[in-house]
């Protein structure tokens, strides 16, 4: 099954090869892996997706937790939570095959963001599933073009005691005080 | 005041209390090198940087310090992998410095300039690349913490030649590490301690399995009074040797692929394997459908990456092992087991009488004797056993009753040739008083024999044993089992070894006469300077019992009764 998974990474250099390195290493199968930047400078974000069972979901946490540089692994899998993924389509339109196309992109809520003689770009952010279906249904008239994001990730409801647990421990770290500990994890039980 | 990269780094490294390192000079290392006129640590200076890397793994093994090795950039830093992997595979605290092409060169592939931070990622700990100054000192203090804490292994810091040259202001004053998100200091809850008791209370045939995460941890003792208060027998996985007494009657020897047949029936018979600070490695557990199918499992491990990765287990207690143990120890009810106490001493009983120690003398030198001479000759002074890789490994972990933590040294994981000779010596830098023997097949020696003249050159008395077959004895071994006796590439001619020795200004002898073993063992140990003993054995003795690679643990290839004594005599 899919596992999402939040990674609050040290925002230094070559962190993301140490990431994907890891998934390699250990033969983990990444759906996808997006980076991006935080609210905190000295924090970047990485949601990935990974196809695992509950026992490797709990390795690959483990193993995340084994790369100095990440700070915090959470597994948003199945918690409420928002996940969207975004995605830009370029799909053949004839004259005539504009009506329907767009009455599609009505209905999926997608927006033209290009218009060319014959062809439309399409922009549509939304679950992944979502983007898929809009996929399925435009695949008649022709894609030309397509790129995804991939999934980006945020639990739902107000900033999660694990997110304060990252910036007490940037904080920690900023101020000098050496090898903070971050207690985020003791719901986790490691045995079966 | 102002400092140079380099000198700032002496000093850190002075500051981690090191007093010696390990290392060869290059062009992008060499600023670090000149600095060194301003520090007192000792600099022991390689024959290969592969050696460096041994050398600080074998002295950060036998005194649990760090280990230190320097290379310069490029083939120097590349030369390290084989040694860095091997710290990595047996969780050995070793620091590696490189020397790194100047930062503005990075990436224009400069001469000797190698992305050793990208090649050394799946094999270090951690890994820095320092392009100034000011970095230095910072990385240095983060690089030794976690070299050492939690799971123990190997960091490699690269640093630029402009990091070296340049210079930063430096108060001298040690610096705190800055690691947010490392965490080393995990502890179980009071549920899962709860679920452990309950396990090994309910009980009937319990094993301890005790590994090398006993002796990283300090916690020896520990486990002896949870085994005598529990009456729970141990065994012992290869880098476990030591962590357990040999002689206490409640220690079975050593488990797996060449483990003593009582103790894999045992395992395999078990209802609660308790797994001490190992993992559960395939030459342990034979077949993981088939191993130890009745038994509920406790995993006590520091790494939780380890938890349920080969074997899954019931109740996993992620921590310190001795930490966990003390919590353990006062809430342990004390059991009496006499039924399976009894029971495995008469699966002993019945392998015994196939041991080949219980050979009359007829001629025939066997590794088995040397080793059990060698034993009997060295057992009751300091002395440190630090062996290579194959056929000699196994008999040593078999016939040298090891009794006490870091008296064996040995690759493991990696199980990498060439590592005894380079390892002993930083055996030796580290425990100058102690005697340390190298035990080292005839092919493994070959690998690395150039760091005979590092020994001479560092004035080091360790005693060489050499197992000399005429093979790479365990690749002929699995030919003679598995491959219809086809011995392609395993016969290996070696140099007069006598010679060779001769040649480094070494004392040395070959021995062919089992009468002649023990006389030389104790003329090694009274000569000033290092001897070196040829022992010519038996060519085609094989080691038993053995547990075919994917077999069933219980399943084991055993010594052919009565005794075949070679396969050639066969």
């Amino acid at each position: 099954m899919l596992n999402t998974f939040v990674v609050y990474v040290e925002n230094k250099p070559g962190v993301l090869t140490r990431v994907a390195s890891l998934f390699r290493r250990r033969a983990f199968n990444i759906d996808s892996l997006t980076v991006g930047r935080t609210e905190k400078p000295e924090v970047s974000r990485m949601t990935i997706v990974v196809d695992a069972d509950r026992d490797q979901a709990l390795r690959v946490e483990a193993n995340l937790y084994k790369l100095v540089n990440v700070l915090l692994v959470e597994n948003i899998t199945g918690k409420p939570s928002i996940c969207r993924d975004l995605a830009i389509i370029k799909v053949s339109a004839a004259h005539n095959e504009r009506s329907p196309i767009l009455e599609i992109i009505n209905v999926f809520r997608a927006r033209v963001v290009d218009f060319a003689v014959d062809s439309l770009t399409i922009e549509i952010t939304g679950g992944e599933e979502k983007v898929d279906r809009l996929l399925d249904v435009l695949r008649p008239y022709g894609i030309l073009e397509m790129v995804r994001t991939g999934i980006v990730g945020m639990r739902r409801g107000t900033k999660s005691e694990e997110s304060e647990a990252v910036a007490a421990a940037v904080v920690g770290a900023s101020s000098g005080n050496g090898a903070a500990t971050v207690a985020a994890d003791d719901n986790v039980s490691y045995s079966v | 005041m102002m400092k140079t990269g380099a000198q700032i780094l002496w000093e850190c490294l002075e500051q981690q209390g090191v007093t010696t390192v390990f290392g060869y000079p290059g062009g992008a290392i060499l600023p670090a090198y000149d600095a060194l006129k301003y520090s007192n640590i000792h600099h022991v200076l390689v024959r290969h940087e592969q050696g460096a890397a041994h050398m600080a793994d074998g002295y950060a093994r036998a005194s649990g310090r760090v280990g230190v090795a320097i290379a310069t950039s490029g083939p120097g830093a590349t030369n390290l992998v084989t040694g860095i992997a091997t710290a990595m595979l047996d969780s050995s605290p070793i620091l590696c410095i490189t020397g790194q092409v100047g930062s503005k060169l990075i990436g224009s592939d400069a001469f000797q300039e190698t992305d050793i931070t990208g090649v050394t990622l799946p094999v270090t700990k951690h890994n820095y690349l320092v392009t100034h100054a000011s970095e230095v000192a910072q990385t240095i203090s983060e690089a030794f913490y976690v070299a050492r804490s939690g799971r123990p292994g190997p960091v490699l810091v690269d640093i630029t030649k402009d990091a070296q040259q340049t210079t930063c202001e430096f108060d001298g004053k040690p610096v705190a590490p800055r690691l947010p998100g490392y965490r080393p200091d995990m502890a179980p809850t009071a549920e899962e301690y709860k679920q452990a008791l309950e396990l090994i209370h309910t009980s009937k045939r319990p094993v301890i399995l005790a590994g090398h995460g006993i002796i990283l941890s300090g916690a020896m003792d520990e486990v002896r009074a949870f085994a005598e208060k529990t009456n729970i027998p141990v065994g012992l996985t290869l880098l476990g040797l030591g962590a357990f007494p040999a002689s206490h009657p409640l220690s079975l020897g050593m488990m797996g692929m060449h483990g003593e047949a009582w103790l894999n029936t045992t395992i395999q018979e078990a209802d609660l394997l308790l797994a001490f600070g190992m993992r559960f490695d395939d030459r342990v557990t034979g077949n993981l459908k088939t191993y130890a199918p009745n038994a509920k499992k406790i995993h006590i491990e520091i790494d939780r990456a380890e938890i349920n990765k080969n074997v899954k287990v019931d109740v996993a207690l992620v921590g310190d092992l001795k930490a966990v143990l003390r919590e353990l120890l006062p809430n342990v009810k004390p059991q009496e087991r006499h039924e399976w106490l009894a029971y495995v001493d008469r699966l002993k009983g019945d392998a015994a009488v196939r041991d080949i120690q219980n050979l009359p003398d007829n001629g025939h030198l066997y590794a088995a004797h040397v080793i059990n001479d060698l034993w009997r000759e060295t057992h009751d002074r300091d002395t440190v056993i630090v062996t290579d890789v194959g056929q000699h490994q196994m008999w040593e972990a078999q016939y040298y009753k090891h009794e006490k933590p870091r008296s064996l040294i040995t690759s493991g994981g990696l199980g990498t040739m060439g590592f005894a000779l380079p390892a002993a010596i930083g055996v030796k830098a580290a425990r100058p008083e102690a005697d340390v023997w190298v035990v080292v097949g005839d092919g493994g020696f070959q690998m690395t024999m150039c760091e005979l003249a590092t020994m001479v050159q560092e004035n080091l008395k360790v005693n060489i044993a050499i197992i000399n077959n005429g093979y790479l004895g365990m690749i002929r071994q699995w030919q003679e089992f598995f491959y219809d006796r086809n011995y392609e590439a395993s016969p290996i001619l070696s140099p007069n070894f006598v010679k060779l020795a001769d040649a480094f200004g070494i004392r040395a002898l070959a021995v062919t006469q089992r009468s002649d073993v023990v006389p030389t063992v104790e003329m090694a140990h009274k000569h000033k300077g290092p001897v070196l003993i040829d022992f010519q054995v038996e060519q085609e003795d094989s080691v038993y019992p053995m547990v075919a690679a994917g077999a069933a643990l219980h399943e084991m290839i055993r010594r052919p009764n009565p005794i075949v004594e070679t396969a050639t005599d066969a």
